[in-house]
């Protein structure tokens, strides 16, 4: 018992029960604002329809089934984007993390294409690939390949020394000292390419699809941008924000899971 | 308050009990049982770094299970003698001979920094200690009963952050213990501990070598230290053994002795002539 503990505490009590909805405070708000203004006629339904009316739209698109084919298109688009640029990023990363040779003879030309917008190339990828589905899966994979390149390249490249020659002296070989060494020193770089990648992922695709698709989420909203249906419009926007905080929150819960070891997920 | 203190002194052993403890030991078993190190003989040992010749002819024997400190300035070499004893750098010239076939889990080294994987557990950081033989079956006992010989066992399930400075070097050394090692190197291992822990991982470190017998070779730039524990100081100036000097006082020495004080004088005076200036120190 110290003196410390006697003392009153400082600051607002901890609500436990609450902690987790506290994230949610400001999104709801915002929302309740925009419904308040929409119902007194502050803001045109022309310019912002209700929140009420988007979620509407959304339940009638839910009901003909065309928001979940549409939702289940753009997911795929992403998913396997993400893992044909993700695992050629990483892969890369890691040859020329360890091997001088490797990054001798391909960094340069990866730092060069690194430069180029991946947006830009989109005309060129029209023409190549058509609107057809390889050329959203070579736009996704192509932004998703940098940040996870980049970042895995990085993290080995950082990984202590003195933890390397430590493990060289006892007796581990290049396997062993890649999988209880050099790979967990890399990872929480390697999650930070992960973070970056994921951001970059929904962007390509939404702006592909808006451009040249005849399906997912960014066709949608082109389509009722058509049709004048700002509802529909504005509920793609809100899935595309429930998306992306979904993938982060699934990167953050796998780096939780790897990377316990580090002080800074520590829980005391 | 009052556990205050325990804690603190739980992590640098209470002077008083820990020397009882200590002298008991020594007493029970009497003179050291058979060395099971290797000896070292260094001859004509040359290193360059470039046009800087660091090490001018190193001639050395060093006998089966003695304590061997090496002290002199920052820079002197001592540091590269000890990678080169331990095979982490190759010699420019000359040869250092173990007197018999020594594997590689019979020389080990412990750093300054603990070096202990972050994302590992304690039990199997001091695992990698095993080399080879870490697929062995009996691998994490031997690896536990190394963790109890430095006082840590109930910290096998802990991450190594969570750890104090000396509970690390504790770790480090008991990777470097589990192989039982015939020659341990110690390359300034105790520098970045604070005075207390200083002590009793002096102590530690004297009783495991009592107990296993290996060669120890000790780089400090602590001459207290190096008179505390070794059998025999070299004193390393510009790339050569400028000293060689025999500690002859009994064992357990008591810490801040008259003897001991008395010797660490006189090697700090050898130190020091070198150079005109004393205050250079």
């Amino acid at each position: 018992m110290s003196l410390i503990d006697s003392l009153p505490r400082v600051g607002a009590p901890k609500l436990p029960r609450f902690d987790g909805l506290i994230p949610w405070i400001v999104p709801l708000a915002i929302i309740l604002v925009w419904q308040l203004a929409c119902a007194t006629g502050f803001v045109s339904a022309r310019v912002l329809p209700a929140p009420s009316d988007v979620a509407l739209a959304g339940w009638k698109l839910l009901l003909s089934g065309e928001l979940v084919r549409n939702i289940w298109v753009s997911f795929w688009r992403a998913s396997i984007g993400f893992l044909i640029g993700g695992s050629i990023g990483f892969t890369l990363g890691l040859a020329n993390g360890l091997s001088q040779l490797s990054s001798k003879l391909t960094d340069t030309t990866l730092q060069m294409v690194r430069n180029i917008p991946h947006l830009a190339l989109i005309p060129l990828v029209i023409l190549w690939f058509g609107i057809d589905e390889s050329a959203k899966l070579f736009l996704v994979a192509l932004g998703v390949f940098f940040p996870i390149y980049l970042n895995t390249l990085h993290g080995i490249r950082t990984v202590d020394p003195q933890l390397i020659e430590m493990g060289r002296i006892y007796g581990m070989t290049d396997g062993e000292l890649f999988r209880r060494v050099i790979f967990p020193g890399a990872l929480p770089s390697i999650f930070v390419g992960l973070r970056f990648a994921l951001g970059i992922m929904w962007l390509t695709l939404i702006v592909a699809e808006t451009i040249a698709a005849s399906s997912g989420l960014g066709y949608m909203a082109m389509q009722a941008r058509e049709f004048m249906l700002i509802d529909v419009v504005v509920l793609s926007i809100l899935i595309y924000a429930l998306l992306g905080k979904l993938a982060d929150s699934a990167s953050r819960a796998l780096e939780r899971l790897t990377l316990s070891w580090h002080p800074a997920f520590q829980k005391h | 308050m009052q556990e205050a203190l325990r804690f603190h002194l739980s992590d640098a052993d209470p002077l008083g009990r820990a020397e009882i403890i200590e002298q008991a030991r020594f007493a029970r078993r009497g003179a050291r049982t058979a060395s099971r190190g290797l000896s070292l003989t260094i001859r004509d040992l040359r290193k360059s770094f470039g046009d800087n010749e660091v090490l001018r002819g190193i001639d050395l024997h060093i006998s089966a299970g003695q304590f061997v400190a090496i002290v002199g300035r920052s820079g002197c070499g001592k540091s590269t003698l000890l990678r080169l004893i331990a095979g982490l750098d190759t010699a420019t010239a000359g040869s250092i001979d173990f007197g018999e076939e020594a594997r590689a889990e019979d020389i080990r080294v412990m750093f300054q920094e603990p070096r202990l994987l972050p994302w590992a557990r304690v039990l199997s950081n001091v695992e990698v200690g095993l080399g080879r033989e870490r697929a062995s079956a009996d691998a994490q006992a031997r690896a536990e009963s190394a963790l109890v010989e430095v006082g840590l066992g109930e910290k096998r399930g802990q991450w190594p952050a969570v750890l104090s400075g000396g509970q690390r070097q504790r770790v480090a050394l008991a990777r470097a213990l589990v192989s039982r090692p015939r020659v341990l190197a110690f390359d300034e291992p105790l520098g970045a501990l604070d005075a207390l822990t200083r002590i009793s991982m002096q102590r530690l470190l004297e009783r495991v070598w009592h107990d296993q017998g290996f060669t120890a070779i000790l780089v400090t730039h602590d001459v207290s230290e190096a008179v505390a524990l070794a059998d025999r100081v070299l004193v390393i100036e510009d790339g050569v053994i400028a000293h060689d000097i025999d500690v002859d006082i009994p064992r357990p020495r008591r810490r801040g002795s008259a003897q001991l004080a008395a010797l660490e004088g006189s090697i700090l005076k050898n130190l020091l002539q070198g150079t005109e200036d004393a205050s250079d120190l």
